[in-house]
């Protein structure tokens, strides 16, 4: 088939290609993975559950679910907003607002916990009047939501912009010019056109609101069974020499990722045709 | 944001120089803005080769692949600390094999860093390269166009700004990651230190006009970088339009 | 002004009402990285202990990291009814920066605040491949030391200064520069933390001494079984107290004013003291000392008010930016 020959490789090119990428990401990210795994099964099966049965590792659990579920949905909001108003419509500055929306990637997270601690912080501008008023931010729940927040905010945009900015604006234009208002060009034509690149966005934005750990750390106050995310207790395990319950929680929490990213596979799987269909 | 450089104008400009300029603080961004470009840089190489086997090719495991890509996302910074120094120390399953010191040398800090941003390449380009489909390249392969040809004179030009961003996603994210490096870094002055290490310890010494300072000046210095790639992508942009 | 009166008699009634409705009261300790296992096994004692004697229910909350994080957290709003750190320094910056509690703060407490002291002892391989006795075997060439960041670790600090003071008693202090110098051209990493210098020791084979706190030296070589490692106590070391506070604005807002300070004076009770020593950390009560002299080595130990004129003029002498500590790295590079 001319055609095939055309638009691809010979067969060995594909196979030396496959095999460089598969042994580029074995040794980049299956074995870390598998040395988590193996580090939370040294000692066996039970102290592996005893590990993660364990209060303070619950009491990190529901406070690292807690603060995805109002991260992520807050951060969809946003994403959808900015990467619409970046793509959609022409405006001065608008190189300057990307490279905004980039930035929560670019600071390190320690420092964006710090922006957090110097506003709402005892001796940050806010401070005396929260204290006055018995809020509490920083070191407590607020504080952590509203720093993992910042951190994620840029996954949903990021993976939009790129979509949007291919797919152009002919669909919107042409249901705009068929008499459809604002919302429902949004509605019925931009969000099925970038749904699996949205869905993916906020996989991602998830994943990383769980795992987030510098700009977490900074706000967190570290408080056994209140305070502390999965990832802080991770690392307060690891400096307990605790060091197969800190892989085991941290497997639990790459296992966690990976029904994620599984439950995304297959749901493409499951509508492989509307994905394309949506997508071109 | 703007706290940052608030907290940071209190400062006069000789203090500024000094602890944001010093030395020690110099050697921290080199080893922070080199490690991340190298690291940004291999995985533009390999981020491109998986995306592209990704979509392009069929094989056993694909979709078990794919998902193992955004490992790095959902795998905690610190996690991925403490096992890829499991792996590289010299007692480690790959560190015993490598003739090189690896975990505790600057080198490490580039393991870590492009292990952290492998992902944000590959998905970059994954949609782009999904979108473009074969129409195009059979159109120039019906021109006459060699395969080389095609991929360098079609795929490549359509993929680029994709690959650009990618590359300054990671980039960005090397330079301000901080959780999975010190495990890695060996974190000696001058040698194997990273910048946000360096404000972190100006915030244990109540610090906070030198740890701002220098959070002000990696700052600046990521968004420069950031908005170049973006002005350049516009422009790129711009050109193809035309 | 009667206003004011009755305002003070409004707060002061509800200050006075606030513990007596509480029947369960919360409190939370501060502290830093290598009294986890320590205040683990005071906390649940302490409880009970208040609970027969009050009948109060008492929950116990634990935060631990870095000295020097702990303290700016306390500084920033981390409301903590008592800290208990690593250095005196640490409290003294917290009083100084946030007023939350007296400067006098050290003198409230019996032994300068300080329940428990330690010292700071090497850890070396199984064997003592090195022939590692004493601090001058340390700046021999070929001996890679594995210490933290005076920097960013409170505990890393102590190792500096036990050093420094080795170096004068034994060379004076013109030379001490000299020999500190020397020992930390032989570090080959320098964790940020005391627990990540440990890690890097013990679990990643790095180094072939471990400078350490003696109750960590202890509990490293318990946790990792006990044919691995060996302590070699020197000739020689510093006397490490860490101290205990109340955070008085902050227990007197949560009104645990009396369940705070019934708490550290409980660390000086014989069935604290008896935890404290069962944790490795050198207890103060004659008894209890007594009965664990054969777990701790006698040696000669220097404070640090003596020797360097107390931590406020030591922090600026040497580990302040363009101190002493930055020199001798800027020397070695």
């Amino acid at each position: 088939m001319t055609g095939s020959a055309s638009t691809s490789e010979p067969r060995w090119l594909r196979f030396v290609l496959i095999t460089i990428a598969l042994a580029f990401l074995a040794v980049n990210l299956a074995l870390p993975l598998a040395a988590v795994f193996a580090g939370a099964l040294a000692k066996g099966l039970a102290v592996y559950r005893s590990a993660i049965v364990e209060p303070d590792a619950r009491a990190a659990m529901r406070l690292t679910l807690t603060v995805a579920a109002i991260a992520v949905p807050l951060n969809i909001v946003f994403g959808l907003t900015a990467s619409w108003a970046v793509t959609k419509f022409d405006f001065p500055g608008k190189s300057l607002l990307i490279s905004l929306i980039d930035l929560p990637l670019s600071v390190s997270p320690v420092v964006s916990g710090l922006i957090y601690v110097l506003l709402f912080g005892l001796q940050g501008w806010a401070g005396p009047w929260l204290r006055d008023h018995d809020i509490r931010i920083v070191f407590a729940v607020p504080g952590i939501v509203l720093a993992t927040t910042f951190v994620t905010f840029p996954f949903v945009a990021r993976e939009l912009i790129p979509l949007m900015l291919e797919q152009g604006r002919s669909d919107e234009e042409a249901a705009r010019s068929l008499g459809a208002s604002g919302w429902q060009t949004f509605v019925r034509v931009t969000l099925p056109n970038i749904r699996w690149g949205l869905l993916y966005g906020v996989l991602l934005c998830n994943a990383r609101a769980m795992g987030e750990f510098g700009a977490v750390s900074v706000v967190s106050g570290h408080i056994r069974g209140l305070t502390n995310t999965l990832p802080l207790h991770i690392e307060i395990l690891y400096n307990e020499y605790n060091y197969v319950a800190a892989f085991a929680v941290a497997s639990l929490l790459a296992g966690l990722a990976l029904v994620t990213l599984v439950a995304k596979s297959l749901l493409e799987w499951r509508f492989g045709d509307s994905i394309a269909g949506g997508g071109h | 944001m703007s706290a940052i450089f608030i907290k940071t104008a209190g400062l006069g400009p000789h203090a500024f120089v000094a602890v944001a300029l010093s030395k020690r603080a110099l050697s921290a961004y080199r080893l922070s803005f080199g490690a991340a470009a190298l690291a940004a840089a291999i995985n533009s190489v390999f981020g491109l080769l998986v995306a592209w086997v990704l979509v392009r090719y069929d094989f056993a495991g694909k979709r078990v692949v794919s998902a193992l890509v955004d490992l790095p996302f959902a795998l905690p910074t610190a996690v991925a600390g403490i096992a890829l120094t499991a792996l590289y120390a010299p007692t480690g399953w790959i560190g015993a094999w490598l003739p090189v010191k690896v975990a505790f040398e600057p080198l490490g800090v580039v393991v870590a860093l492009t292990f952290i941003g492998l992902p944000f390449v590959v998905r970059t380009i994954e949609p782009v390269l999904a979108d473009l489909g074969t129409d195009v390249e059979e159109a120039a392969a019906s021109l006459g166009a060699g395969r080389a040809q095609t991929v360098v004179r079609v795929v490549l030009p359509a993929i680029l700004p994709a690959l650009a961003t990618g590359f300054a996603l990671a980039f960005a994210r090397g330079v301000g990651e901080y959780g999975s490096v010190i495990f890695i870094a060996g974190n000696l002055p001058y040698r194997s230190e990273i910048a946000p290490l360096l404000i972190v310890q100006q915030l244990e010494q109540y610090n906070y006009r030198g740890a701002t300072a220098i959070a002000a000046t990696m700052l600046a210095a990521s968004f420069a970088v950031l908005l170049a790639i973006n002005l350049l992508q516009a422009w790129d942009r711009r050109k193809m339009a035309a | 002004m009667r206003t004011i009166l009755g305002l003070t008699l409004l707060l002061g009634i509800f200050a006075m009402t606030a513990p007596v409705h509480a029947a369960e009261q919360t409190i939370l300790n501060v502290s830093y990285d290598p009294t986890r296992e320590l205040y683990k096994d005071i906390d649940a004692a302490f409880a009970a202990d208040w609970k027969a004697k009050t009948g109060g229910t008492l929950v116990i909350n634990q935060s631990h990291g870095g000295s020097g994080k702990q303290a700016r957290s306390v500084i920033d709003g981390l409301e903590a009814d008592v800290v208990t750190l690593a250095l005196a320094y640490d409290i003294d910056e917290i009083a100084a920066k946030s007023q939350l509690l007296p400067a006098t703060w050290q003198k409230r407490l019996p032994n300068n605040s300080t329940p428990y002291y330690s010292t700071i002892v090497f850890l070396v391989r199984k064997g003592n491949p090195k022939g590692i006795h004493d601090w001058n075997d340390l700046v021999k060439p070929g001996v890679a030391v594995i210490t933290a960041n005076p920097k960013s670790s409170g505990g890393a600090r102590w190792n500096y200064l036990a050093a420094w003071g080795y170096a004068r008693k034994t060379y004076g202090e013109p030379k001490a520069k000299d020999f500190v110098t020397k020992l930390y051209h032989n570090v080959p990493v320098l964790d940020s933390g005391s627990r990540g210098a440990t890690t890097t020791f013990v679990e990643r084979g790095q180094g072939d001494v471990l400078l350490a706190w003696e109750n960590e030296a202890y509990l490293a070589t318990h946790e990792a079984g006990g044919d691995k490692f060996e302590i070699v106590t020197p000739s020689v070391s510093i006397l490490a107290e860490p101290p205990v506070a109340v955070v008085d604005k902050n227990a007197a807002k949560h009104g645990t004013t009396k369940v705070a300070e019934a708490y550290l004076r409980y660390l000086y009770t014989p069935a604290a003291q008896a935890i404290i020593a069962k944790d490795f950390y050198r207890p103060r009560d004659p008894a209890v000392a007594a009965k664990y002299a054969n777990a701790f080595k006698p040696l000669q130990m220097f404070t640090i008010d003596r020797n360097f004129g107390g931590w406020t003029r030591a922090q600026a002498t040497h580990f302040a930016d363009g101190g002493v500590f930055d020199q001798i790295e800027a020397s070695l590079h």
